[in-house]
């Protein structure tokens, strides 16, 4: 098999008084793994995002990204290959620009920001209209709005596009659809498919949706007390079903 | 009329104080108390520069590269040091009142027959209080012209963003401390600067001229907003500036009732609360429905 694009070896993380959050965890991430990731509240979930990301320091461990130890480069630094989506619609969108202040903006990840003009063009302005409009919910008729006067869909639907805008190597999505209602919910959920699958992105999804973690994505992990407990791929996911996931939940 | 002239010529000179406060305040969203320090820091430097002899455009720059480092100080002590903003704030301006004795060297020079840049051959030609006009006019346009080009580029935009959310802004790879040195940098140097150019339009600096500082920068940006309401980016930098003038006609008006010099502090303050609570006033008060009432015709 390949090199993985990321790796992680024995990452131990405590917060708190030792309190071991993820225990020795082992994972390795495969360019064009669409991970669907599951596991109770308290599980590791987002201590593994946060852990990724660098939001959270390692105790022990390596973190490797192409082979090489990333563990002391700092959040920042690792956004310039890792792409984030959050739960709240809040976080992810500069609420006092514009939507395609933000486009804008999110296409200089990884790059180095100028005193160039930010080049808000007409050519740009048409090209966003057409990415918005893919999502199918309106953002494209509200390129000029606030961000902050967008509905809950609307704003994650563009964190998402903002975080895929420069193709990063790695996009975390963090129950990105969690805080919205079932239709919108399913509507996002979707168009991420299509976009993750159509453009071979690499991306670790975490979700409480059962259903979703079956039918998208080509691999599943279940965490248990910051543990993988079943990680499972290609055919042998599909062969899954609900019954035998909510088995580990038990344990 | 003299009078509104020269209402309008303060208006213009201390509406770079509004400008540059509005860098912090609304773009960084926080409120910076350095700027009572950096004020009287840059009065103090440039004409403690001049009154040695030293050109006066000269003065005027050290100004605002030394109000630069009192805003450096206050963001490390803020990003890296993680002492609240308006702590770190404090901290620098009380730290700044023993600078500054340092560099006048007591508590107060005279520019008496110094020249400043007020003593330019092409303004002794102006006619009465339209130096000071013309002086603000040209300082206050360099400036806002140069920070509405800067505010639309690349870090410019990531500056904004800084402000308006730091945690988007880290996730999409901008250093969101570095982002918030150079705002606290931009805005106490270009405050020191306007304390540099008032100092030599007052003909003096003091060591207290810094107290009140921050209301009166703060009434600028909010009347400008209460006056205009929606703007964009660069319609609000010029609501600041207007702002700043009718803030001046305001005491102006204030001060023909027969109040001193010695209220304007407390005339600053109530000026500016209310100017704060207006949107508020308006609401319980119900403002727009009384106004519109009385505008319509009933027959």
């Amino acid at each position: 098999m390949t090199e993985p694009v990321f790796s992680l070896k024995d990452i131990i993380v405590t917060v708190g008084d030792n309190v071991q959050i993820l225990k020795s965890l082992n994972l390795d991430i495969y360019d064009g793994d669409f991970i669907t990731v599951l596991g109770t509240n308290g599980a590791g979930k987002s201590t593994l995002f946060n852990t990724i990301a660098g939001n959270l320091a390692i105790d022990s461990g390596q973190l490797l990204h192409h082979g090489q130890n990333i563990a002391h480069e700092s959040s920042v630094a690792r956004t310039n290959y890792i792409a984030r989506v959050f739960q709240d619609p809040k976080m992810g969108t500069a609420p006092r620009m514009t939507v395609a202040e933000n486009l804008l903006l999110a296409e200089n990840r990884g790059r180095k920001r100028t005193l160039r003009s930010r080049g808000l063009t007409k050519e740009k302005l048409t090209e966003y209209a057409e990415i918005t409009k893919v999502m199918g919910n309106n953002l494209d008729t509200r390129l000029n709005t606030a961000t902050g006067n967008l509905s809950g869909g609307q704003r994650q639907a563009l964190s998402f596009l903002m975080a895929t805008r420069v193709k990063p190597e790695l996009l975390l999505l963090d129950e990105h659809t969690a805080a919205l209602d079932p239709k919108t919910s399913e509507q996002l959920m979707l168009a991420t498919n299509k976009q993750v699958t159509q453009n071979r992105l690499t991306a670790l999804m975490i979700t409480h949706n059962l259903a979703d973690a079956l039918k998208y994505g080509n691999r599943l992990l279940i965490l248990n007390a910051g543990n993988i407990v079943l990680d499972v791929r290609g055919d042998d996911k599909v062969a899954l079903d609900e019954a035998q996931i909510l088995k580990y939940f038990i344990v | 009329m003299s009078i509104i002239v020269s209402s309008i010529g303060q208006g213009l000179l201390w509406a770079v104080l509004g400008v540059a406060l509005f860098l912090t305040f609304r773009i960084l969203n926080f409120p910076d108390m350095t700027v009572e320090g950096s004020f009287p820091l840059g009065a103090a430097t440039a004409v403690t520069m001049i009154s040695h002899g030293i050109n006066p455009y000269l003065a005027t720059l050290t100004a605002l590269i030394i109000g630069s480092i009192a805003g450096l100080v206050t963001g490390l002590l803020y990003t890296k040091g993680k002492i609240p903003i308006l702590l770190a704030g404090i901290l620098v301006m009380t730290a700044a009142l023993s600078i500054n004795l340092r560099i006048m060297g007591s508590a107060n020079i005279s520019l008496l027959n110094q020249k400043s840049i007020f003593s330019s051959s092409i303004l002794q030609h102006l006619p009465k209080n339209f130096d000071s006009v013309f002086v603000g006019f040209i300082i206050i346009t360099i400036i806002t012209l140069s920070l509405m080009f800067f505010l639309q580029t690349e870090i410019g935009q990531a500056f904004i963003a800084t402000g308006d959310n730091a945690n988007m802004a880290q996730s999409i790879g901008i250093k969101t401390d570095r982002m918030t040195i150079m705002g606290l940098m931009l805005s106490n140097g270009l405050i020191a600067l306007g304390g540099a150019v008032i100092a030599q339009n007052n003909g003096y600096a003091d060591i207290n001229m810094g107290i009140g500082i921050i209301v009166i920068a703060l009434a600028s940006i909010i009347i400008g907003e209460v006056a205009f309401g929606d703007l964009s980016l660069n319609g609000r930098l010029v609501a600041v500036i207007v702002g700043s003038i009718l803030y001046r006609l305001v005491l102006l008006a204030v001060l023909s009732f027969g109040f001193s010099t010695n209220d304007l502090n407390l005339i600053s303050a109530i000026v500016l609360a209310v100017a704060m609570m207006l949107p508020q006033l308006r609401k319980a008060l119900k403002f727009d429905t009384v106004i519109k009432k009385g505008m319509t015709i009933h027959d």
